[in-house]
């Protein structure tokens, strides 16, 4: 096995053991990278010599002694929309490229302080808004699996980089399915935590009140050891809360025994592939042999959730870019005198489509005399949806669904039809409406090769349930050897 | 047809924490522009607010001095236009839910006492400012300004002339002052206010339709703006005409209102809920904790002074105009026992002389209890009042306690009877002439030979003494 297939873990092991050092598992990352980047083209940003410093600072750390847990000398990635002091914070973005933020993201500083080495910032769909990463201005970010179809997004980049081993780990942001989906199409595992688990100082907001930070990984047990490392309350982030952070590893081989597991009858919608069902078939039967019970649930509000999301995602959107005006930093559009004129032309040429859309949906929906029927209905809507969710909690320990209706599909297939791209995420907002967390793990390949993922979904702040859970499944799905052929 | 005009006022005071709303960025005034700026009030892409306490306290006290209801639950909200002073292109308020409603305060309108509802009072951050510089021609934004905290208090459309406006805002502005939230300095805009007005035919229920003042820095331009503005739409409805709903800008030194340009005002602003912020919880307890520390406010204060220092209710309102000047009063009247004295030489010695030194109360030269010793020496005879504003001048400049001042000066009266009675005998005699007048009925003579006394004594002589000595001797001649 290649230093760049490892896990965190199992380099933890070999670091501890001596076996090698941080600079030269970073070095053949960047050595990875150099061989697959320009089919895959999973980053914006390199941050070459600033990642063999911190590497080389890791290992004089390990030398003396003074190692600082389970991340230290790892080489992450990072989506390139949480802010970074020494590289440019793009969004994807046009209006934000070469923006240089003037401070790093809580999670950033965490990872720094875990002694993480980082990589690079990875390719994204514009202000996260996309589900393919093909709306990125940077360029689009290929399938490992297959470079002609999308990775997933919008945290295309942070997936693509994990399955084609150009990092160990990455971060990505989840505001409807953005972590989830993309690790189902790339074969990884992405896990987005409760809303309020992570602080999002720091994360450039699409929508403020979904927005999540979380993992893309290569297994169960690294998602548990970031989320260890991200997780916890920040005073600089009035959203996030104060709750105790376990030590998930903790909670992984516990097994799920005499689990009750929910199947939301609602998630067997026209349009999905039978492959995706039989993923989660496959996930059930594993489950049922290791003890639990699977039962049908139902969650009777979810059919409302693409709309709700597709009104309060927009409605939050248009409000956090609007200070994206040209005036302070960022583009900003020569040769206007006149103040609207500055405003119009900055944004005209800043924004791609798929923003501009989202960004008059939700000036729309937010205007006077259509909020109650849009804004504020859908956030009856969400309410709804959590009260689906508390019930269904009451029953089972997680619930378990198809992550993505399809397995990945062919660049450009949807990019021209938003409608059929926001079917992406059916799967997987309803777990951001309702703030609780969801994982997408690996389950198997379509006959075409492709990836498939199931998706997990726990109560508010369960994350040690679904982490349990993930890993008993994951050790209990047939192992298939499978890695992409870059 | 008779019009009765129906105005609503909206007070924006920029309240004196150390800090700002949503960052630690310090709120000091006149800073070198951008100084007091951080990623936060810069709106830097992924920043968060997080909410100042103080903030909260502050708007509470408010609340709580002008009778309103502390709603438990307030919800903060963004309002969202584009302008080259606002960083986030939207500005943190409050709207739907804020954070009190249903107050009073109240005025005085031709010698009666009127309520003025106050419809809410919500916080919100203020925006930065633009500086322009016509010649090249380009603009500059200072940031020093933007989260810098503001409450904004909203009346009910219950004032019904320029002139109750203006008294209602005094009332405002004082209750802010003696909460010492506010300095309330008009000009530098920590005390602002917009006017809506409208005109309907006395007797209607229903409103007319109203236009928004803007830009009025002075108590005096709000009620200039404002009749003016009655003016106007008066003129317009009895020709037949309608009123343009609009929002104006008071000019100053034309003495009119404009209409603001159209591109302006033409705002949705798309209000909801901000989603980075919780929903603010009051608890009862914590209101309590505020009320507790409420100090006694400006009409209760005046009603007490009326009441327990029996001077006029000119005198009350002028003495409780701050929170210094009345405890100065209260000092002095306390030290003399004399209250109208201490009133009379507070409000004409002390604010006369601070007015033309240009200073404020706290840097007055003269102790409150020195002065209540000075009335003290005047009633008790030791010297005379004229004297005593001889006194307080020295006292003024010197800052000695009166008594040392009149012993140096030797400027204690003479009230030995028969001191004076040698002085009058003496004068008499030199003086054949005017005594034989005054025997010829000739009864102004009188005040010269008080003049001669006080002459003789240097001002020293006790006049009720003089006058009873004179009396009695020039009677028994």
């Amino acid at each position: 096995m290649e230093l760049h297939e490892h896990t965190i873990h199992s380099l933890e092991e070999r670091l501890r053991e001596g076996e090698i050092t941080s600079l030269e598992i970073t070095k053949a990352i960047f050595e990875r990278i150099e061989a697959v980047e320009d089919r895959v083209h999973s980053y914006i940003t390199l941050m070459r010599e600033s990642a063999f410093e911190s590497a080389r600072q890791s290992d004089r750390r390990r030398e003396k002694g003074e190692t600082r847990g389970p991340l230290d000398g790892i080489p992450v990635a990072l989506k390139d929309l949480l802010c970074t002091k020494d590289a440019p914070t793009t969004c994807g973005s046009h209006i934000l490229e070469n923006f240089m933020s003037p401070y790093d993201a809580s999670v950033v500083e965490k990872l720094r302080a875990a002694g993480a080495v980082i990589l690079g910032k990875t390719n994204m769909d514009e202000f996260a808004m996309g589900s393919s990463t093909e709306t990125s201005y940077f360029g689009v970010t290929r399938n490992p699996w297959d470079l002609e179809r999308i990775p997933g997004g919008s945290s295309g980049g942070s997936a693509s980089a994990v399955a084609a081993g150009e990092c160990i780990a990455s971060l990505g942001s989840d505001t409807g399915g953005s972590i989830r989906q993309p690790a189902a199409h790339c074969g990884v595992v992405g896990m987005k935590p409760t809303y309020g688990r992570v602080s999002r100082y720091g994360l450039v907001a699409f929508a403020s009140s979904l927005d999540q930070i979380g993992s893309l990984t290569k297994d169960i047990e690294d998602s548990a050891i970031i989320l260890g490392v991200i997780a916890g309350h920040d005073k600089r982030d009035s959203t996030s809360l104060p709750e105790p952070v376990p030590d998930y590893r903790k909670f992984l081989g516990r097994g799920i025994e005499g689990w009750v597991v929910g199947i939301p009858e609602e998630y067997y919608i026209e349009g999905i592939d039978p492959e995706a069902t039989e993923a989660v078939e496959r996930a059930a039967e594993a489950m049922k042999e290791l003890g639990a019970e699977c039962r049908e649930i139902s969650l009777p509000h979810t059919r409302y959730g693409i709309a709700a999301y597709y009104i309060i995602g927009p409605a939050e959107a248009s409000s956090n870019l609007a200070r994206y005006d040209g005036i302070r930093y960022g583009l900003r559009a020569s040769g206007r005198k006149q103040l609207i004129d500055l405003y119009r032309s900055t944004r005209a040429a800043g924004f791609g489509a798929e923003v501009k859309r989202r960004i008059m949906i939700g000036t729309y929906a937010l205007s006077s005399g259509y909020y109650d029927a849009y804004y504020k209905k859908a956030s009856q809507v969400r309410t709804l949806m959590k009260r689906d969710f508390d019930d269904a909690f009451g029953i089972c320990d997680v619930i378990l669904t198809p992550t993505t209706p399809t397995a990945a599909f062919r660049l450009g297939e949807k990019i021209d039809d938003p409608l059929r791209m926001y079917l992406s995420d059916v799967f997987t907002l309803p777990a951001n409406l309702a703030g609780i967390p969801g994982l997408s793990l690996p389950c198997g390949f379509t006959e075409k090769g492709l990836p498939l993922g199931i998706q997990l979904l726990a109560g508010y702040f369960k994350e040690d349930k679904l982490l349990q859970a993930a890993y008993a499944l994951e050790k209990a799905l047939p192992r298939d050897q499978r890695r992409p052929a870059l | 047809m008779e019009f009765e005009p129906v105005i609503g006022l909206e007070v924006h005071a920029q309240l004196l924490t150390n800090s700002k709303i949503f960052c630690g960025c310090s709120t000091k005034f006149g800073a070198p522009p951008n100084s007091h700026t951080c990623p936060v009030c810069l709106g830097m892409p992924g920043v968060l607010p997080v909410l100042n306490r103080i903030v909260v306290e502050y708007a509470i006290k408010m609340a709580l001095a002008v009778n309103c209801t502390i709603n438990p639950l307030s919800e903060w909200a963004r309002k969202n236009y584009f302008y080259p002073d606002l960083p986030k292109g939207y500005q943190i308020t409050q709207y739907a839910y804020p954070l009190a409603e249903h107050g009073w305060v109240e005025i005085e309108t031709n010698g009666e006492t009127k309520r003025i509802g106050i419809a809410r009072i919500h916080m919100e951050e203020d925006a930065g400012k633009l500086i322009h510089d016509e010649k090249i021609p380009v603009s500059y934004v200072d940031m020093n300004r933007a989260g810098v905290p503001l409450i904004e208090i909203v009346s009910e459309p219950e004032i019904r002339s320029p002139e109750e406006g203006a008294d209602y805002l005094r009332r405002l502005h004082e209750i802010l002052v003696y909460l010492e939230i506010c300095d309330g300095n008009m000009e530098e805009g920590s005390f602002r206010c917009d006017a809506n007005v409208s005109l309907r035919p006395k007797g209607q229920e229903s409103f007319g339709t109203r236009t928004e003042l803007k830009n009025m820095n002075s108590f005096r331009n709000v009620q200039r703006a404002l009749e003016y503005e009655i003016k106007r739409q008066k003129y317009i409805l009895e020709n037949g005409g309608r009123v343009v709903q609009e929002t104006r800008l008071w000019d100053d030194a034309e003495g009119a209102t404009f209409p603001m340009r159209g591109k302006e005002e033409a705002h949705d602003y798309r209000y909801f809920p901000d989603p980075d912020l919780p929903p603010l919880v009051v608890s009862s307890r914590w209101v309590e904790d505020i009320g507790r520390t409420l100090p006694e406010l400006p009409s209760e204060k005046r009603k007490r002074f009326i009441r327990n220092y029996g001077i006029p209710p000119y005198d009350a309102e002028v003495l409780t105009s701050s929170r210094a000047l009345a405890d100065y009063f209260e000092a002095v009247a306390a030290r003399c026992g004399k209250s109208k004295a201490a009133s009379n030489w507070v409000m004409g010695d002390i604010m006369g002389h601070l007015k033309e030194d240009k200073l404020e109360m706290n840097e007055c030269p003269v102790a409150a209890e020195s002065l209540g010793d000075l009335i003290k020496l005047i009633e008790d005879g030791t010297i005379s009042g004229k004297m005593a504003k001889e006194v307080f001048e020295e006292m003024w400049r010197s800052g000695k306690e009166p008594a040392v001042i009149i012993k140096e000066k030797g400027m204690e009266q003479i009230t030995d009877p028969s001191a004076l009675e040698k002085v009058i005998d003496d004068i008499l005699a030199a003086h054949p002439t005017q005594v034989e007048q005054y025997k010829g009925g000739k009864e102004k003579v009188f005040g010269f030979f008080v003049g001669q006394v006080m002459k003789a004594t240097k001002g020293q002589a006790n006049p009720t003494m003089v006058n009873d000595i004179l009396k009695e001797k020039l009677g028994a001649l």
